[in-house]
């Protein structure tokens, strides 16, 4: 068996991926029951659920690796704010569904590298959670980016929309490859790459589908974003708010 | 605004590898495409497949249903039909 370094740079990057998956998950389960068809309806919860299932095994691996005992409900529930990792993307308001989708394209794409690459991380157990969620994010990237390109390339209202969905969220990308302290220890110990190593191959995936749909691809301007250092957007706190009052208010409760 | 609703397709699911597909739905979807992935999504959440095909509604061409007498009723009196008069030599009597 691998030795497992438990470093905290090493407990970071696993919140990281399991914070992603938790709150994106969350946010997109905003759509049950509103989705604009019934088809759509049960694709974002059926996606939403693949999401928070990877949230619940990343969060119960962190909590084992950090050893002081908290399991995944404390993690999910239990914290504040700036103690959520996830990036920003994640977290902003679901606006329309032209804009779901890019936000999915954009951050499903960025998934597949990261799953693709932590098969083999050193971290056994990793390695097994990011095989079995390497198949749900190549669908949620495939499925989100057939509708980028729809959309993109639809009825100049689409178009214009998904444009504007494309102008939004393309600067909260950048913080997808920021880099952080903890990179080296983590890529140096084989746990996983540094996110920042990863952008060359996300843009030879997103741009082309961007550019069939018909979309203009933003410049890249100062704006940053660090969700993922734990500073967030004013959206995080209405989200947990809703996610964590059961738990807070009835600590414990199960069903 | 006019509002034109999606096609609509049929949805034939293989549940495992040897079965045929069977017929288990529809979905509207905008095209191809994605009439596989909301078939997908809405008929094989529960592992409930192996293969999908979705067919356009509007390709089934179906028999009329105020002609079943005639399509169907002559056929209740053939009993002749069934492959169950022959006597089978023992060496091939478990076709």
């Amino acid at each position: 068996m691998t030795r497992q370094t438990n470093s905290p740079e090493h407990i970071e990057y696993v919140l990281r991926l399991g914070d992603n998956a938790l709150i994106l998950g969350q946010r997109m389960s905003e759509w049950c029951g509103h989705a604009p068809v019934l088809e759509e309806d049960m694709a974002l919860a059926n996606m939403s659920l693949d999401l928070i299932g990877q949230a619940r095994m990343l969060l119960t691996h962190a909590g084992k690796l950090e050893g002081s005992g908290r399991d995944e409900d404390q993690l999910a529930f239990l914290r504040t704010e700036p103690n959520y990792r996830n990036l920003t993307i994640c977290e902003l308001p679901n606006a329309d569904f032209g804009r779901t989708m890019m936000r999915n394209f954009l951050f499903a794409s960025f998934q597949v590298l990261l799953w693709e690459r932590l098969t083999a991380s050193a971290d056994g157990e990793l390695a097994a959670i990011a095989a079995k969620s390497l198949k749900e994010a190549r669908y949620h990237a495939q499925h989100a980016g057939d509708w980028v390109i729809r959309l993109g390339d639809g009825t100049a209202e689409s178009h214009a929309r998904t444009q504007g969905a494309l102008d939004y969220l393309w600067t909260y990308t950048a913080e997808f490859f920021a880099a952080t302290p903890g990179d080296d220890a983590v890529a140096a110990a084989g746990v996983g790459p540094a996110w920042s190593s990863l952008e060359a191959a996300w843009e030879a995936a997103v741009v082309p589908v961007l550019h069939e749909a018909m979309l203009t691809v933003p410049a890249r301007t100062p704006f940053r974003s660090y969700g993922k250092f734990g500073r967030h957007s004013e959206h995080l706190g209405h989200l947990l708010a809703e996610m964590q009052i059961l738990q807070r208010t009835y600590p414990g409760a199960q069903w | 605004m006019e509002r034109k609703e999606w096609p609509l397709w049929e949805v034939f699911v293989r549940s495992r590898n040897g079965l045929d597909h069977k017929h288990c739905g529809s979905v509207h979807a905008p095209d191809a495409k994605l009439a596989l992935q909301v078939a997908r999504d809405v008929y094989t959440r529960r592992q409930e497949g192996v293969s999908i095909w979705v067919v356009p509604a509007d390709h089934i061409v179906a028999s009329d249903p105020d002609a079943k007498p005639e399509l169907f009723d002559p056929a209740e009196d053939k009993i002749y039909r069934h492959p169950t008069f022959y006597q089978l030599p023992d060496e091939v009597n478990h076709m």
